[in-house]
């Protein structure tokens, strides 16, 4: 039972309750630094890194930390990790880094996490709050992959910096500008809710032909 | 259907009608039309029709994919489709490859009308929204001008129309500049009389003043058109390079240049009138255009860009709904403070 | 806001301890991080200066930091912040080849940051590095990508200036080929080198006499393999 508990606040994020496709938050990063496969996972990976870090602590914490002062010391916690995500790209990946520039420290104003220490970290116990951080930051990185994948495939010709179409392809500019981050945004999110749409059509039609036969 | 018997026949308020419908208007645009696709076919043979065809291909297949099954019928009967990929593809140079006049009707239909509830939702005209898509997207295929086909003959087809899905002209296509690109970084004037004719670089169906003069006289003489709209245009056009000209004759354009030049006669008539995107009252028609002219020249003269009409009539576009709230007449019998 | 009433209020004493050793505990860990990224850091910026420095200065191995304090060029470990800076190449025997001079100014989208290198022996602009640019890809981006443009940079007068033609119309050495549909990019280049050149070229020492090569190249000595 337990076991099931726990799968179920990591499932969650990544699909159901994604905080791109069903919450619609990290908006900022999730339009600014897809232009490319390898810019997207970096920025999920760092944001991945901070998530779990930041909600592990939080839950631990949780009967110390005043609720007067929580948000001030969510912060606190957050922006740690921001700082240290920010340092080891910088030293590890620079060319990365720069890329991504001033959007591995504004991690800290990612809705997303503070949310989640918000709304879950710091309610539930260690384990389901690394659970449920997990599940949420893969969501954003699969969100964020799939968003840098399609502006790099038809804005380059290319995956991760690997061309899929040979040297005579032409590259759709508007994709790796900024509006074309707006444009597959919205063409993602168009097609999540119309799949949602026709999956609860097609549950309400398998619920009635049920209840007709019994 | 029953044929329903003419006596009982119950109608209710407004009692007069009028024969225009939509599709009526529609055809009747495709029809002005015609003046000018025809001298593009003379201009650059047969791939001129070709790329129309391609665009217009686009515009029709998401207009049939977008269109649930109760609408699918109505949305592909009123031709508008047709006309935003006929539109559209006047706008286009010459060479482009077919599968970007494709693409750019798909996104025409898709994303400036579909998306916002079909005709008459919409806030910028499709067929302009699917060539700043095109321009922004392709910006080297969008503005490689060939000349046009001549000797060669009408059959002779543009390398660079041949292109594969996807792929970019392999050939390297001989590029020339347009009139307004000569103007502006070149300092070379082209003479008037090629400007009217058409024997000049550029779209499909700007190059030739008085094909699309015909069609325009056309659609004024079937009530399809708000001639304030052109006339406002126009009018701003012309005041503001003559007083432009005043200043400094050598390097702006002549009011005429301005006129005949670049798509401006295009947009004029038929974009910028779309009944849809453009105000409705006959005040808000004035300042639309007003707006446009201005735009158009302040792009065109101050900005980094040889032609700004596409972008004015979008950026007007926008402008519709607010200007038509503050033009709205007085209601008859109340005050005129009153909204 | 009832559940938490119940619990005994916290004295004020508490949220501002929770709040220091929160912070004290976050401060210990930054600079744990920043200490052990550091070195990798500095190495990783003196190895990307470094190389743009060889790649505008053909033949040059060596180099060294200069600014320009009380009318003259002089050789400094560690430029202040702020000042402008500019790098004195020599080649393998320690003679002087040239200046790679950084420069920066407005492109078609955003600022173009770029490094060129000049020999004042031939009044010479003998290469050219674009650091930062954000030009329209397909486009903007030939100042860099398009290996034609950036080969007008090897040898280029700069007397009377740098002038950008059109594509195909060059006649004197002190001309570039422009790129065809992003002329704004590439006469934006050639402004930004005409402008620092102006300011620098008054402050250059006589040819022959420039700054001699110091032993202590502390830019670049940590990037040393």
């Amino acid at each position: 039972m337990k076991q099931n508990v726990s799968r179920e606040e990591f499932l969650k994020g990544i699909w159901r309750d994604n905080p791109v496709f069903a919450q619609v938050l990290g908006m900022c990063p999730m339009l600014a630094v897809t232009n490319s496969a390898i810019n997207a996972v970096a920025m999920g990976m760092a944001t991945f890194f901070v998530l779990v870090g930041s909600s592990f602590l939080v839950s631990t914490f949780r009967h110390v930390i005043p609720k007067q002062v929580r948000i001030s010391c969510f912060i606190i916690i957050i922006a740690t990790f921001v700082t240290i995500a920010d340092y080891t790209l910088l030293a590890l990946v620079p060319g990365v880094h720069k890329e991504l520039g001033a959007f591995i420290p504004l991690i800290v104003a990612n809705c997303l996490i503070l949310g989640r220490q918000e709304a879950f970290a710091s309610r539930y116990p260690t384990k389901l709050a690394v659970m449920d951080a997990m599940g949420m930051a893969s969501g954003f990185l699969l969100a964020l992959f799939s968003l840098g994948a399609v502006r790099e495939i038809l804005g380059d010709g290319a995956l991760f910096g690997f061309k899929l179409f040979g040297e005579n392809f032409e590259p759709w500019v508007i994709m790796i500008l900024p509006p074309g981050g707006f444009l597959t945004l919205g063409v993602i999110l168009l097609f999540f809710n119309w799949f949602k749409t026709k999956k609860d059509e097609f549950l309400e039609d398998v619920a009635a032909a049920q209840r007709s036969e019994g | 259907m029953k044929k329903r018997d003419p006596d009982l026949l119950l109608f209710h308020a407004p009692l007069l009608r009028q024969g225009m419908t939509t599709p009526s208007a529609m055809r009747d645009v495709v029809w002005a039309l015609m003046p000018a696709t025809a001298a593009s076919m003379w201009f650059f043979g047969i791939s001129a029709v070709l790329v129309l065809s391609s665009c217009i291909a686009g515009a029709v297949l998401a207009e049939w994919l977008f269109a649930t099954k109760e609408t699918r019928g109505e949305s592909l009967r009123d031709s508008s489709g047709i006309v935003t990929g006929l539109l559209l593809g006047l706008t286009l140079p010459p060479g482009l490859p077919l599968w970007m006049g494709f693409l750019g009707g798909f996104v025409g239909i898709a994303l400036g009308k579909v998306i916002w509830g079909g005709l008459g939702h919409n806030l910028f005209n499709p067929a302009l929204l699917g060539r700043a898509f095109l321009q922004a997207t392709f910006p080297i295929a969008m503005t490689t001008w060939v000349p046009a086909t001549g000797e060669a003959g009408f059959f002779a087809v543009y390398p660079g129309n041949l292109a594969l899905p996807f792929m970019q002209v392999s050939v390297d296509a001989m590029s020339s500049a347009t009139p307004l690109g000569l103007m502006k970084f070149e300092q070379v004037v082209t003479p008037l009389s090629d400007l009217a004719f058409g024997k000049i670089n550029g779209s499909l169906g700007e190059t030739s003043g008085v094909a699309l003069l015909l069609g325009g006289v056309y659609l004024w003489l079937r009530r399809d058109l708000d001639w304030r709209i052109p006339v406002s245009i126009l009018a701003t056009v012309i005041l503001f390079s003559a007083c432009l000209g005043l200043f400094d004759a050598e390097r702006f354009p002549t009011p005429w240049f301005s006129v005949f030049s670049g798509g401006l006669l295009l947009g004029a008539i038929y974009m910028a009138t779309d009944p849809v995107t453009s105000p409705v009252t006959p005040r808000g028609a004035w300042i639309f255009g007003i707006g446009v002219g201005v735009l158009v020249m302040l792009i065109r003269v101050f900005g980094g860009l040889p032609e700004g009409v596409m972008y004015a009539i979008l950026l007007m576009n926008s402008a519709t709904p607010l200007i038509d709230r503050y033009t709205q007449p007085r209601v008859f019998g109340r005050g005129a403070e009153s909204p | 806001m009832n559940a938490t009433a119940n619990t005994a209020n916290p004295s004020s004493l508490r949220l501002v301890l929770t709040l220091a050793i929160a912070g004290l505990l976050s401060g210990i860990a930054i600079i744990g991080i920043y200490e052990t990224t550091l070195p990798t850091i500095t190495a990783n910026k003196a190895r990307e200066l470094r190389e743009a420095v060889l790649k505008v200065l053909p033949g040059v191995t060596q180099m060294q930091a200069l600014v320009y304090r009380d009318g003259e060029l002089v050789v400094v470990a560690s430029p202040d912040k702020d000042e402008p800076v500019i790098y004195g190449g020599h080649d393998d025997q320690g003679a002087f080849v040239g200046y790679a001079v950084p420069a920066a100014g407005p492109g078609f989208q955003d600022t173009i940051a770029l490094l060129y290198g000049y020999r004042p022996g031939d009044r010479q602009v003998v290469g050219m590095e674009i650091l930062e640019s954000r030009e329209t890809p397909g486009l903007g981006d030939k100042i860099y990508k398009d290996a034609d443009f950036v080969a007008e940079f090897s040898a280029l007068l700069v007397d009377p200036e740098i002038v950008a033609v059109k594509k195909g119309t060059k006649t004197g050495d002190n001309q570039v080929d422009a790129i065809t549909g992003a002329t704004i990019s590439a006469k934006a280049v050639v402004r930004i080198i005409n402008e620092a050149h102006t300011e620098w070229s008054t402050r250059y020492p006589a040819p022959g006499s420039e700054p001699d090569l110091m032993d202590t190249e502390v830019e670049s000595s940590e990037a040393q393999p």
